[in-house]
């Protein structure tokens, strides 16, 4: 019994760390349409910026986070407004370019810092580990379920009870009749792509600790958010939620069962097969067509 | 489409026409090439700086251009500089292999010093024995190989591992936890440490490998705590190593009652995840940074000067600087006429010097390198302390857990 219950806290860790990464990646690809292959590069900016403020500032993790999310929501909007919208009508299109810019990014940090891994300290106040129904776990991921589940609810609130989700969700609906009652959507975009940018920064800068800082950390990001947004339905806040903590439980409890390498092969198996059979994804917002 | 025999001919002669013109290694085999003319010995150095793992080669890298650096301003070697060639595969197999032969046949190099993964290794080894050329590889690696082409100065199985276990199963205990990443290097080695554990009478409690790059530990970590193995013997590599020791660390594990033993976390695996994250947990190598000798203190001097107080040599680092010294001892026992890469390699059988880790020497048998095995802990400010320092140098067996295999001037022999 006891082995289960840590095998569903564990479960639950690995997925609130997908749902950091995915959350981003899936507002920008719900809202705008646009498969955005730089995200992965999104999360190492903010992992990078996490070990700029950390060494060169002195700032602690927890301390820096808001300064994160600005620097790499500024990078998100600078590329929103000088890349993507000149793309407007062509998605493929974008497709190719997010991938040119991550690679970009990617070379542009390994010349200015240099390839050698980085790491940022654990804070202090959350480097022990803490019980959870009588289970040892680390603080520092317990922690991080709470932050990955506040994001999210930030995220669903922004969408559904402000004036800027409003007009971005009347933007998805209709973008003409949108434009037609005065919604600047050109603006509209370069935030929605921005704010996307930022949680992926934030997403890095918060695995950072457990994991190393390199130029290309992102790569695998990218795919498993991929993952998760597909499993989970596109333009559903809430789907993304559940594949989140669906594939963080599956691949640790057949990690735990079998190997990681099992589990990587299991997942991805799964999700094709599901995706046969439901290529919409799990959970699927009704849209009007 | 229908091709016309017109257009065939033509087209069958172009194509002649570029393997002629464009690739004139396919019809000069070993021709008599000047290695060293004009007082120039050009050799290849080729470490990956892009891709995954250029995070270690790159240091790879400095410590070789150090040596060559080294010799060219104490007067090259009998008057003839070193002209070291720089070529970046960008960690990929092809590239690799594709840089060798750029480096063999276009250059002319008299010899390459280069790659860390037994990957790239495999993949420019058709190169070096198809041009009778000489690869100088200064990585620890799994054994179980034989070239007459390559001088292997990195530590095999035996050398890591004869001293090491016995000595974590008398200081810990018999439960071993082994832990890799998913390639042939991980799988060698613990196949050898499980053959160590059966004479000791050993347990296995698990034995997994993660995928490379792997970099979430949790369910590992969950699994490590429900068998409570005495020893994690991890032969995790590249920036896995740092994850799963921050991971360790982060979930409350204690380096005391459970520590790890690495053959891979080197110093500068350690810098990439803090000394923090390593310290207590234990290493085995020939060499350590804080090894007492004059010759370390010189080679460590150095390569801070050359490269930056904070950079920090490791036991791959340190085998890229003495296996540079040794091409250069068995190129001065040369005449200039004879240098040719076969010439080097029987110059080279059997050299020994000095090196920072203390003597070391090819076997002539089968070209890999004595070494000087010691066990490490690591400490909080990223250093290690070595707790035992073997008393004798070790000899190198590729084949150590292949007890009818050996590796012999001929290559693999099957003894019977």
């Amino acid at each position: 019994m006891d082995q289960f219950i840590e095998q569903i806290v564990t479960g639950l860790s690995i997925g609130s760390i997908l749902l950091l990464v995915a959350l981003g990646l899936s507002i920008i690809y719900g809202s705008m349409g646009i498969i955005n292959l730089a995200h992965g590069e999104f999360v190492m900016l903010g992992a990078y910026a996490a070990w700029v403020f950390h060494t060169y500032f002195g700032w602690s993790l927890l301390t820096s986070l808001v300064p994160i999310f600005l620097v790499v929501a500024a990078f998100g909007w600078v590329i929103e407004r000088y890349v993507l919208s000149l793309l407007n009508n062509r998605p493929l299109d974008t497709i190719l370019a997010t991938w040119g810019v991550g690679i970009m990014l990617q070379q542009a940090v390994r010349l200015m810092v240099g390839s050698e891994l980085r790491y940022v300290q654990l804070p202090p106040a959350l480097s022990d580990s803490m019980n959870v129904f009588g289970i040892p776990i680390s603080s520092y991921r317990v922690f991080l379920f709470v932050v990955s589940i506040a994001l999210f609810a930030a995220t669903w609130l922004l969408m559904n009870r402000t004036t800027v989700g409003m007009k971005l969700r009347a933007i998805i609906q209709d973008r003409s009749v949108a434009a037609s009652f005065g919604i600047n959507a050109k603006r509209v975009y370069a935030l929605t792509f921005a704010y996307g940018a930022g949680l992926a920064g934030l997403a890095g800068a918060l695995v950072s600790p457990l994991k190393s800082v390199s130029p290309d950390m992102g790569t695998g990001y990218v795919v498993d958010a991929f993952m998760v947004v597909v499993l989970g339905g596109v333009q559903s806040l809430a789907g993304t939620v559940a594949s989140a903590f669906i594939l963080g439980e599956l691949s640790g409890g057949i990690a735990f069962l079998q190997n990681d390498t099992v589990a990587k092969a299991i997942v991805l198996l799964a999700i094709v097969v599901l995706i046969r059979f439901r290529p919409e994804g799990l959970f699927t917002a009704r849209v009007r067509a | 489409m229908s091709i016309s025999r017109r257009t065939l001919l033509r087209n069958t002669a172009a194509l002649g026409a570029f393997a002629g013109a464009g690739l004139p290694h396919i019809w000069i085999k070993n021709a008599d090439l000047a290695y060293a003319a004009g007082g120039e010995i050009k050799v290849g150095v080729l470490f990956s700086l892009t891709g995954t793992t250029a995070i270690i080669e790159e240091s790879l890298n400095k410590a070789t251009l150090l040596a060559i650096e080294e010799i060219n301003a104490a007067g090259g070697i009998k008057g003839s500089k070193i002209v070291p060639i720089v070529e970046d595969p960008a960690s990929d197999p092809a590239t690799f292999s594709e840089k060798a032969r750029k480096l063999v046949v276009g250059d002319k190099c008299v010899s390459v010093f280069g790659s860390y993964t037994s990957a790239s290794r495999k993949a420019v080894l058709p190169v070096f024995e198809r041009q009778n050329n000489l690869y100088w590889y200064p990585t620890l690696y799994e054994g179980r190989e034989c070239s007459k082409n390559v001088i292997y100065t990195g530590a095999v199985p035996n050398q890591q591992q004869d001293e090491f276990v016995p000595w974590l199963v008398k200081k810990f205990g018999k439960k071993f936890y082994l832990i890799g990443s998913n390639y042939i290097y991980p799988k060698e080695e613990n196949n050898y440490c499980k053959k160590l554990l059966e004479k000791l009478g050993g347990e296995v409690v698990a034995e997994e490998y993660v995928p490379l790059g792997h970099s979430e530990f949790s369910s590992v970590i969950n699994k490590i705590r429900s068998t409570q193995p005495n020893v994690i013997f991890s032969t995790v590599v590249g920036d896995s190593v740092v994850a799963l020791h921050r991971q360790y660390r982060a979930a409350g594990l204690d380096p005391e009652k459970m520590p790890m033993a690495s053959l891979t976390t080197s110093e500068n695996e350690v810098a990439a995840m803090g000394g923090e994250a390593a310290a207590g947990h234990f290493t085995s190598a020939p060499y350590f940074m804080v090894h007492k000798s004059p010759e370390n203190e010189k080679f460590v001097a150095a390569y801070k000067k050359r490269w930056g107080a904070d950079k920090v040599t490791h036991f791959v680092s340190e085998a890229c600087y003495f296996q540079t010294y040794l091409f250069k001892q068995a190129v001065e026992k040369l005449a200039t006429s004879d240098l040719t890469p076969p010439n080097i390699r029987d110059a080279v059988k059997g050299e020994g010097m000095i090196a920072p880790q203390g003597k070391v020497q090819i076997e002539p048998e089968n070209l890999h390198t004595w070494l000087w095995p010691k066990i490490a802990q690591a400490k909080s400010n990223g250093q290690f302390e070595i707790l035992v320092e073997s008393k004798e140098w070790l000899k190198p067996v590729p084949y150590a857990a292949y007890p009818g295999q050996s590796c012999t001037e001929k290559g693999l022999v099957e003894k019977s």
